[in-house]
Formats: C-alpha cells, structure tokens, sequence
C-alpha cells in the first residue's frame, strides 16, 4: 500500500487536533494532581458530565451558545468542589490509595448519573462552530478540529499565564510543592484543594464540550480519559509541560495508528508506550523525580 | 459467653480455629451448605453458585490488594484469561474438567506472573496503573487472537463432565463449585499462617522494613501477583461453565471495579472480608432487580434505570465504605462478635 503523503499529513493534523484536547483533559488532571497528590481516575468521566450538562443547556432548554457554556462552566466548578469536599477532603490525611480507589468509585457513580438522566444513547452535539472547512497549503482539515484545537490552545494559554503571575496560581505552585510550608506563610491550603478541583472540573468540561462537538457525547465517552491517562502519565504527573507536549505526541499517534492499521490498534499503541514509560521513566518526560522504586 | 481462651502455645495462637466455638460455627456452615440444595430453587441454585466463583475471585483480590497492598485494575482481565483457558481445552481437545480448571489457573497465575514483572521498578498507583494497561493490552488479544478466542463472537463451553455425570443446571455444578471454593477460601486462609503470607502481610505495612528483615520484595510481589491470578483464572474457569459461553465482553473493566469494590466493601486484608464482600456485591444487584419489579404497578419503566442505579449503588458502596468504615463488613462482623464474647459484662 502506497502511503501518500498528503494522507499522512491530514492524518497528523487531525492528531494533534484530537491531541490538543487530550493535552487540555491531561493540564485538567495535572491541577488535580500538583495541588492534592491525588490521582484523579475519574477525570474522562468529569469531562463526560460536563459534556453532559452543556447538552442539558444547550439542547434541553435550548438556550444559545453564550448563555450555556459559562453555565455549563459555572455547574462543572460547582459539581468538582462537591466532590471535593464530600469525597476527597475526607481521606486526605489517608493513604493515597484510598483516595485513588475513591476516584474510582466516582467513575462508577459519574455514568451512573449521566445515564440516569439522559440515558446510554449517544447523542450530538448542537452545532455552534463554524462548518467551512479549512485547508492550509493542499490539506483539508475538519472545521471543528481545527476550533477545537485554537480553542484548546487559547485556554491552555491563558492557564499558563495564571499560573504563572496571578496570587492563586502561585498559591497552588506553593501548595504543590511544600504543604506545610505554603499553609505556614499563609495559605489557606484546604482552600486551594478545592480551589484546583473546581478549576480541574472546569478545565475538562471545557475539553468536553469541544470533544463532544467533534465526536458526539455518550455515556462510554469516559473512555478517553484512558488516553488522556495515558498522556500524564508520558508527560509527568506534575508537569503541565509534560501533559502539552505528550498529548500532542498521543494525539498524534492514536490518528496515524488508527489511519494506517486500523482503529482497534489504538488503545494497544498507547497502552504499549505507556507500559514502556513505567518500566523505563516512570516519572516521565518532565515530571519530578522523586517516584519511589522497590 | 466466652470471655477469653488462654493459649498455651504458638500453635494454639496460630491455628486455624482458636476456640470450639469457631469449630462449632464452621461445622454447621458446612452442614448448612450440604443442606442448601435441599431447600432451593433453580434461581437461588444458581446465585449461590455465581456468589461462590465470586468469592474464589475476590479472595484472590484480597492476596494481592489486601495482605500485599498492590492495587490491581486488571483482575476481570485474568478470570478472562481462566475463562478462554478452559473454553479452548474444553472445546479444542475435551479434556477433564478438573485438569481444565487446574489449567486456567496456570495460565492466569503466568500471565499474572508477567503483569507484577513491572513492579520490579514501580510500585502503588504507577502499579496500578501498570495493572490497567495489561488488561487493556489483554482485552485486545481477546478480540483479535480469532483462531484461539473466538474473536468478536467468543468460544461456546461444552457442558462440565465429570464420571460421566453432565453439569448442565446450576442445582448439578453447585457439586463442582461449592467444594472448590471451600477448598481454595481455606487454603488462603491457610497461607497467611505460612512463611510466605507473612512476608504478604509484612510488605504490604512497610516494605522498607521488610527488606531489611530478608524478604525478596520482587520474589514475594510476583507470587502475590501469581497466586491472585490463579484464583480469578479458576474463577474465570467455573464462570465459562457456568455461562457456557465466553466473549470478549464478559469481563468488561466495569467487573474489575466490582472485585475491587467487594474487597473494600468486605474488608481489604481478611478472608472473611472477602466472602462477605463477594455476597454483598453479588446479592445488591439482584436485591434493585427485586426492588425494580416491584416497583413496576407504580413506574412502569422501572427497570430500565436498574443499570444506571447499580453503578450509582456500586460507586456509593466504595466510597462510602473507604469514608466511614475502612475496615469494611469484617470490621462491622467483628465488633458484632465482641459483643457477644463479652455480653453481660460490656456493652
């Protein structure tokens, strides 16, 4: 089988934008994961509810795109700051293992929800991109991957920037790297635990509207937390770097691998690498070194 | 009333039954399950033998989760591997059902072998999620190994054989199941008065510690990792027999979260916690689909939110348990117990 060129650049470009959301789902995680140690499981099913309620305000009380994507965001800050505080405060001081074990039965309760009020169907999406396609030098590219990429990009951009110069973004950095240190200059660490779930839940309902716009939303549709697992994982669980350019990388290969082997080969790919990642650089690409080995 | 047993020795303090009364307690559950065809229909036949392979897999869990400490996500995936083991020889070349089981655990126990060889550099949730990808990578093989497994389509399971006797109903394999699962729940229980259950145990508490005292870590993870794995490939095994027919969509990752939740529910780290665990999760299921039908005269549609609750239910259950009672039902069992041991003295 001849590869033509023009296939395998489309292909790539489709990756990375497919990559630039699991990049968006894994900053998500990262927040989560440098502010509270815990690692979050059930964050492609937080991405998955607020796919979820977006179609709730936009389909089910019809109201226009303005009005329902900040409340969809206003709902998701307030669905992840109840987890936080009924779920995650509670075993902080346990072992992290029950607090991951914890996140796994939210998994379980967060379809359980969702399929509750809407059912197992999958469902689309209202339109509310721009459909024109896109074509840069002789590739064509779907519309809305290519949103969906600018809009990831733009997001992630704006994240950085408040990481890096607002108060609360340095308070999360503080609380990330010394607890007691950050709680004894002043920072109201519960607060930022709560803080960073609200934030991380906001984050992934973003990614999931702009998932949900691209493939459509169901109640399986969790399972791309598997990839965007994956990506942290490569990345660094702490490296928000590391979730840019291994969700990229992932996004990238899921597409060429799905394109020329077939798309039952995908899960296998990632899950390979991801096997290679623990055995060799189980902290990965940019993520600090301080994992224990026995 | 029983205040307290003084012992006189290791062998009493380490031995399986401390007191006549357990001796008592066990007896009459053996009776009780000697009896319990008597009395029961087809549906319970069959739910006792589907609550007994879930306990053989869940005490598997407990080796690894609850005395070793590794969390696993990948246990469905090995009672798959059981399943598949006995559906191939079974239906391949007809061999003995107990030489099949005998293989499912084997086969499971290697491929479990394999899986714990990353915890030669990883531990804890990197483990875990080590665990993850493997029965991603296993659900794969299922789907595409067509000449072994069936593909898409799976692999039918002749019916169990044993001298001769057909085991087709549940009222007929509750013979096949009931026994091994007495046998095997005791041989766990038995291994954590050896050598190599202690060094479990000792790894899961602190496994600095435990190297120090001489224990292989990476030798000691691996045969929790093959000993777990056996259990859910003889589980998987008796689970082919019983459903007579294997998919790829037989052991989804939702049912690694089930034995996951039952060993948490149960009591991660006690044998009895893991057959009470295996009850609880088996029975809650059954107990909406009651509660759905009844419900039926007033909301017609009752059942269809019957998957929907479940998870919700199984979700709860895990992190209710891991919030208010980490312990599980063994905890809740046990200070029961107390109270009767020292009832007109203590309340």
């Amino acid at each position: 089988m001849a590869v033509e060129f023009i296939d395998v650049v489309e292909t790539s470009l489709a990756g990375l934008g497919t990559g630039a959301l699991m990049a968006l789902t894994g900053v998500a995680f990262v927040i989560i994961y440098k502010a509270t140690k815990v690692i979050n499981l059930a964050i492609g099913e937080m991405l998955m509810i607020g796919a979820f309620v977006f179609y709730g305000f936009s389909a089910g009380l019809s109201l226009p795109i303005w009005a329902s994507v900040p409340l969809t965001l206003v709902v998701a800050a307030i669905i992840g700051g109840v987890i936080e505080r009924t779920m995650i405060r509670p075993l902080m001081k346990d072992n992290p293992v029950s607090v991951f074990m914890v996140t796994i039965g939210l998994t379980s309760i967060l379809i359980g929800v969702v399929e509750l009020i809407w059912s197992a169907e999958p469902r689309r999406l209202p339109e509310f991109l721009p459909s024109q396609p896109i074509i840069i030098a002789d590739a064509f590219i779907p519309s809305k991957t290519f949103y969906s990429f600018l809009i990831a990009a733009a997001v992630m951009a704006v994240l950085i920037t408040v990481f890096a110069f607002w108060r609360g973004g340095i308070a999360l950095r503080a609380t990330a790297t010394d607890r007691a240190a950050a709680s004894s200059v002043g920072i109201d660490v519960p607060g930022v635990f709560s803080f960073s779930w609200m934030l991380a839940a906001v984050v992934a309902a973003l990614a999931g509207i702009l998932v949900g716009s691209v493939g459509g939303i169901s109640s399986a549709m969790g399972l791309f937390g598997l990839s965007v697992f994956v990506v942290v994982i490569v990345g660094g669980l702490d490296s928000i770097a590391g979730a840019l350019v291994a969700g990229l990388f992932i996004g990238w290969l899921e597409a060429m691998v799905g394109r020329f082997l077939g798309g039952e080969f995908k899960l296998l790919a990632t899950f390979s690498i991801l096997l290679v990642v623990l055995v060799v650089r189980p902290y990965g690409l940019f993520g600090t070194h301080e994992i224990e080995r026995l | 009333m029983r205040i307290a047993t003084a012992k006189e020795s290791y062998a009493a303090d380490e031995g399986l039954f401390k007191t006549d009364t357990q001796r008592v307690w066990f007896g009459l559950l053996i009776a009780g399950l000697l009896v319990y065809p008597l009395g029961a229909s087809n549906y319970w036949m069959f739910l006792a033998v589907l609550v007994m392979i879930n306990i053989i897999s869940t005490t598997g869990l407990n080796v690894l989760t609850g005395y070793t400490g590794q969390v696993s996500l990948g246990h469905a995936a090995f009672m798959a591997v059981g399943a598949y083991t006995v559906a191939f020889f079974d239906g391949r070349f007809g061999t003995p059902v107990l030489l099949n089981l005998v293989l499912a655990g084997t086969v499971a126990a290697g491929i479990g072998y394999l899986v714990g060889l990353p915890s030669l550099r990883i531990k804890g949730l990197y483990l875990a999620i080590a665990t993850l990808a493997a029965a991603v990578i296993l659900g794969f093989i299922f789907l595409n190994w067509t000449p072994v497994t069936g593909g898409l389509r799976g692999l039918n399971v002749p019916t169990a054989r044993i001298l001769g006797i057909e085991m087709a109903t549940p009222d007929r394999l509750y013979w096949l199941v009931m026994p091994i699962c007495v046998v095997m729940v005791l041989a766990a229980k038995n291994l954590f008065r050896t050598r190599v259950g202690r060094a479990f145990i000792a790894i899961r508490d602190r496994d600095i510690s435990a190297e120090i005292i001489g224990i292989s870590l990476l030798r000691y993870k691996l045969m929790s990792f093959a000993i777990s794995s056996f259990y859910a490939g003889v589980a998987g095994g008796l689970w082919a027999y019983l459903f007579r027919v294997v998919t790829p969509e037989s052991f989804p990752a939702l049912a690694s979260i089930f034995f996951l939740a039952a060993v948490i529910v149960g009591g991660a780290g006690t044998i009895i916690g893991g057959i009470f665990g295996a009850i609880f999760m088996t029975m809650v299921p059954e107990y909406l689909k009651l509660v759905a039908t009844a419900l039926v005269p007033w909301f017609p549609d009752a059942s269809i939110y019957l998957a929907p609750v479940r998870n919700i239910i199984f979700g709860a259950l895990i992190v209710g348990f891991l919030i208010f009672e980490p312990m599980g039902l063994a905890e809740v069992w046990r200070r029961v117990r107390r109270f009767f041991a020292l009832w007109p003295f203590r309340t």
